[in-house]
């Protein structure tokens, strides 16, 4: 999708519309267009650099419907010096935004097929934009399935989403934790595990990856083992991005830039470079 | 027939087995349901029975002083319950419980045991399938313990 702005190397002002805590360290925030910025149409599984003034810029995916591209939602982690910034902001503070960045989810090339979104952690953010646009264009897909994991009932992300999709009843919602005490009825165990239960057909299966590298890779031997091909699993990888638009080479992965090529590319051009420490 | 027998047969686990295998296992095999909340196994426990899950969700657990019952992994429809029947000394390790209701086969551990002493090709197969489960569930422990979503 061509939608980046006439300078990508400047960011456009957006001001905080309302901020969500989701989890005790995930926030989101929604952006609306400030100082004449334009709305930007973004396609799922793109992301934004995010410029916290005075402190510094991150890459952060875009976490919002993409059919409502007025209201620019982003979910993350406080983890790091931007990223704690921009929790501590509150309704009417501005951030910058360049972007919307690099490839997106082949939502489009999924038509017709099985679709099996996978996503770890706070990894659920990048894919819900595509969960959005398969649910508003539901017959045009087979089957269904959402399989999510986390560290602990406390930190399952987009709880209301969840329930939602579930209830919808033509899409297979699997969550599970990495530990939980009693109380939690649901699953506890890693994700590769709980694709075992979805359902599924391999051979017209379009799967979408999202979360830790570690818990990417093991995902994708799971599908492959369920006989899923190679070209049809697509993840989404993090490298260190700057520039985002390639010039920099900061995200250099291989032959691809991550912030150009990716962040979503296809498991079979990724499965043996990810296996080499130094890249 | 024994109504078991294509239940055995269609379950993943013992997906592929040769049918005189899976009539020897009938002799071992009873059908069992478990309602939510109700305990299958206590960790200590004689490890009499192994299961082979249908239909709902078994928490395997272990309680820790102090923080209460925790849940370490959930076996749910198409999946095996229960190793210690196989390995000495025979004692159930943890604790399970019905997370939903559960339909499961239980099968007599000693009756196993002995028919696959009497049959090696049948012990070497349920042994190969039983390592296959533990090779996944090391594998997902391992993961587990790298807490990967502590900064994802």
């Amino acid at each position: 999708m061509e939608a980046v702005a006439a300078d990508p190397m400047l960011p456009a002002p957006w001001r905080v519309a309302r901020v969500r805590r989701d989890t005790a360290d995930t926030f989101t925030l929604d952006l609306a267009p400030a100082g004449g910025a334009a709305p930007a149409p973004f396609a799922p599984g793109q992301f934004n650099m995010l410029w916290a003034f005075g402190v510094g810029e991150v890459p952060i995916s875009i976490s919002g419907d993409p059919a409502r591209p007025a209201v620019l939602r982003h979910t993350t982690r406080a983890v790091g010096t931007v990223t704690r910034a921009m929790a501590r902001l509150r309704r009417g503070g501005v951030l910058g935004v360049r972007g919307p960045f690099g490839s997106a989810w082949p939502t489009d090339e999924a038509e017709g097929a099985d679709v099996v979104l996978v996503a770890g952690g706070i990894g659920l953010a990048p894919l819900r934009p595509a969960l959005l646009r398969i649910l508003a264009r539901r017959r045009r897909y087979g089957r269904v399935v959402v399989a999510y994991g986390t560290r602990t009932p406390a930190d399952v992300l987009f709880r209301d989403d969840l329930q939602r999709w579930q209830a919808r009843g033509d899409v297979e919602v699997l969550v599970t934790v990495d530990r939980a005490a009693g109380g939690w009825a649901g699953r506890v165990g890693v994700v590769p595990s709980v694709l075992r239960l979805a359902s599924f057909d391999p051979a017209r299966t379009v799967a979408m990856v999202c979360g830790p590298e570690v818990m990417m890779r093991f995902a994708a031997q799971e599908l492959l083992r369920r006989g899923v091909a190679p070209a049809r699993i697509h993840v989404s990888v993090e490298r260190n991005m700057k520039c985002a638009v390639g010039f920099c080479g900061h995200c250099q992965l291989g032959p691809d830039f991550v912030c150009r090529d990716g962040p979503v590319l296809p498991w079979a051009r990724l499965a043996t470079r990810l296996l080499v420490p130094e890249v | 027939m024994n109504t078991l027998e294509p239940i055995l047969a269609e379950h993943p686990f013992l997906h592929g087995l040769a049918p005189a295998h899976v009539s020897l296992l009938v002799g071992c095999a009873s059908n069992v349901v478990f309602q939510p909340g109700e305990t299958v196994f206590r960790e200590g426990d004689p490890a009499d029975d192994f299961f082979i899950v249908r239909e709902g969700d078994v928490g395997v657990e272990l309680h820790v002083p102090g923080q209460g019952t925790m849940t370490i992994a959930t076996v749910g429809a198409g999946e095996i319950l229960g190793w210690s029947w196989l390995v000495p000394p025979h004692r159930c390790a943890f604790s399970a419980r019905a997370a939903t209701r559960v339909r499961a086969i239980s099968f007599d551990g000693a009756c196993l045991r002995d028919k696959c002493d009497r049959d090696p090709a049948l012990g070497y197969e349920l042994l190969k399938r039983v390592a296959m489960v533990m090779a996944d569930r090391l594998q997902a422990t391992r993961l587990q313990l790298l807490d990967l979503y502590e900064r994802h």
